[in-house]
């Protein structure tokens, strides 16, 4: 491996990344996307995908982590959506096809889709 | 499962949850000995031999949220069937290594599939947690470490786009480099 062509490159990158780091907002999203092996085995790791690359489209900064299996494999994959201030939110049978309409839904106009919701946690 | 990249994702994701800060992925395909050998270490919180010998039992988990634990004896079932096998080494406190080793030319064998997406899922979603990964194809190979990177990349989380997108194309880059035809 070139390791010192990695390492000038990385650098190169993190003085141009450092630049718009300032300007990225933090929304306090947090996105947690099961990773259990039924999770795995029922696409989480395409839905996953799937919201990173929406959310780096849509420029919205916010954590994305997995969790293990809960107990409700037959709804996986699931997403499970927090913000501050608001019920979490757990959506079930996400498949990466679906998570436009989620992040554009549920991210941007506020509004829960009903008809994926599996469970609710209050704040 | 379809791709023996997930079967990996599964086994990382195991080692996240047994609270590891660092996981050792190698993978070594050797075409001489026709192996294919899958390691994963990480340095969680172990478990002991009793439960070490239990894993690979279906009806065995530490999880109470259901009563099945599929991951490892579906892996250890897949590697079974293409004239391999896994071992699971554990030390309480220390640590878990997980070897499986495949028979590479086996009509069975699952493709690697698509590793750099289960790379890049452990990787982004597990920030805190320093991955290695090193490939051997015969006499190449490609390693990356995330401590490596981290060092390199200062206040920039490797989340930001940017290194994303390099992180993507690293990691696709050197994949692809170790499966190209020879000059």
């Amino acid at each position: 491996m070139a390791k010192l062509k990695t390492i000038e490159e990385l650098q190169k990158l993190r003085n141009e990344a450092q630049k718009d780091l300032k300007v990225r907002l933090e929304t306090g999203t947090k996105i947690i996307v099961g990773m259990g092996t039924c999770g795995i085995a029922a696409g989480a790791r395409e839905t996953l995908h799937a919201i990173l690359e929406e959310l780096k489209k849509r420029e919205i900064e916010a954590h994305v982590t997995t969790v293990g299996c809960i107990g409700m494999c037959v709804k996986e994959p699931l997403v499970d959506i927090e913000q501050a201030g608001k019920p979490r939110v757990t959506y079930g049978n996400v498949m990466s096809d679906m998570v436009p309409r989620l992040i554009e839904e549920h991210l941007i106009n506020g509004k829960v889709v009903d008809e994926w919701v599996v469970g609710r946690l209050p704040t | 499962m379809l791709e023996l990249s997930l079967h990996i994702l599964d086994v990382l994701q195991n080692s996240i949850e047994a609270g590891a800060d660092r996981i050792e992925l190698c993978i070594d395909e050797n075409s001489e000995e026709d192996t294919l050998r899958i390691t994963v270490h990480d340095n969680g919180r172990g478990m002991s031999r009793d439960m070490a010998q239990r894993v690979l039992d279906p009806f065995f988990t530490t999880r109470t949220t259901r009563h099945v634990g599929l991951g490892l004896p579906l892996f250890a079932e897949a590697a079974a069937r293409c004239n391999g096998r896994l071992e699971v080494d554990s030390t309480p406190g220390l640590g878990t290594t997980v070897s499986t080793t495949f028979q590479l030319s086996h009509i069975d064998r699952a493709p690697l599939g698509d590793l750099v997406s289960s790379l890049m899922a452990v990787i982004l979603s597990n920030q805190a947690v320093e991955l290695y990964y090193g490939h051997r194809v015969d006499e190449r190979s490609f390693e990356l470490d995330t401590q490596e990177i981290k060092d390199a990349l200062g206040p920039v989380p490797l989340s930001h786009p940017r290194v994303r997108e390099w992180l993507q194309a690293t990691l696709q880059d050197g994949l692809d480099s170790l499966h190209r035809p020879m000059p």
